[in-house]
């Protein structure tokens, strides 16, 4: 293959926009391999199926700092039909753990309600663990306007 | 600083009906990832843990990270079959544990 000077020029200065792109990254905020990783440790290696478990979060955030969010998961709460516990992950956050709530029986309904820190406009996913070992998930694109976090 | 938690748990309550508590907690929940004027780190002082305990059995617990705002504020649901008394837990980083109690009345 012969490879003209205009394709070369083109190919180059693609690459160093490209090596730009990677510097400018900051490494200390979470991939979402690391979210994946996090999903995987509770879902035993298979990814959750979706359904069951509704995650709610605002559409836009105007501040990062307090996000409200609240999930339900679809169960009975009997012994038959328990939800272990829900992982909030947040895919954009320096570190992707958010909080995990954890039910019991007495619960009476798998549901709960938080505020929560979003650095940047990010995927926040919920995973909900059943006591039989089935896992689900939802997953909700939240945009904000002003970070969290702190810097 | 911690202050004294909010909660609301209702006072009356019918046996079996599931109840809606909701709790707050003044905390900085200081992330770790912040840093003062002098650009070094402010170490990490969050609420790792809350717990709900009722007539001493363990019924909701939370484990918070970084990524749970300031003031911690929780909503969760509880089935009532009896009267009795919450306990409800929260655990500091430095070892503190915070604590408030509640009574209902379920008949």
């Amino acid at each position: 293959m012969n490879i003209t000077r205009r394709q070369a020029l083109v190919l180059s200065a693609g690459a160093a926009a490209f090596a730009v792109a990677g510097l400018n990254s900051t490494p200390s905020f979470a991939s979402a391999e690391d979210t994946e990783k996090a999903i995987m440790a509770i879902s035993g290696g298979k990814m959750p199926e979706t359904g069951k478990v509704t995650l709610t979060a605002p559409e836009i955030a105007e501040n990062g700092n307090t996000v409200p969010i609240s999930v339900s998961v679809d169960s009975a709460m009997t012994e038959g039909d328990l939800v272990e516990s829900v992982s909030i992950f947040a895919e954009g956050n320096p570190n992707p753990d958010v909080v995990t709530f954890n039910f019991t029986a007495l619960s009476g309904a798998a549901s709960a309600t938080t505020r929560m820190r979003l650095a940047k406009t990010q995927n926040v996913i919920a995973v909900a663990k059943m006591a039989d070992g089935s896992t689900y998930m939802d997953k909700k694109e939240v945009k904000v306007t002003i970070g969290g976090c702190g810097g | 600083m911690a202050s004294k938690p909010r909660v609301k748990v209702p006072k009356k309550a019918t046996a079996g009906e599931v109840i809606t508590i909701k709790t707050l907690i003044s905390h900085e929940m200081e992330s770790g990832l912040r840093k003062d004027k002098k650009g070094e780190l402010i170490p990490r002082k969050i609420i790792n843990k809350f717990t709900a305990e009722f007539n001493g059995e363990l019924v909701y617990s939370v484990d918070l990270h970084a990524a749970v705002s300031a003031n911690p504020y929780l909503e969760f649901t509880v089935k009532v079959n009896e009267s009795g008394t919450f306990k409800f837990s929260w655990v500091d980083d430095d070892g503190t544990i915070y604590t408030d109690e509640q009574s209902i009345t379920v008949g």
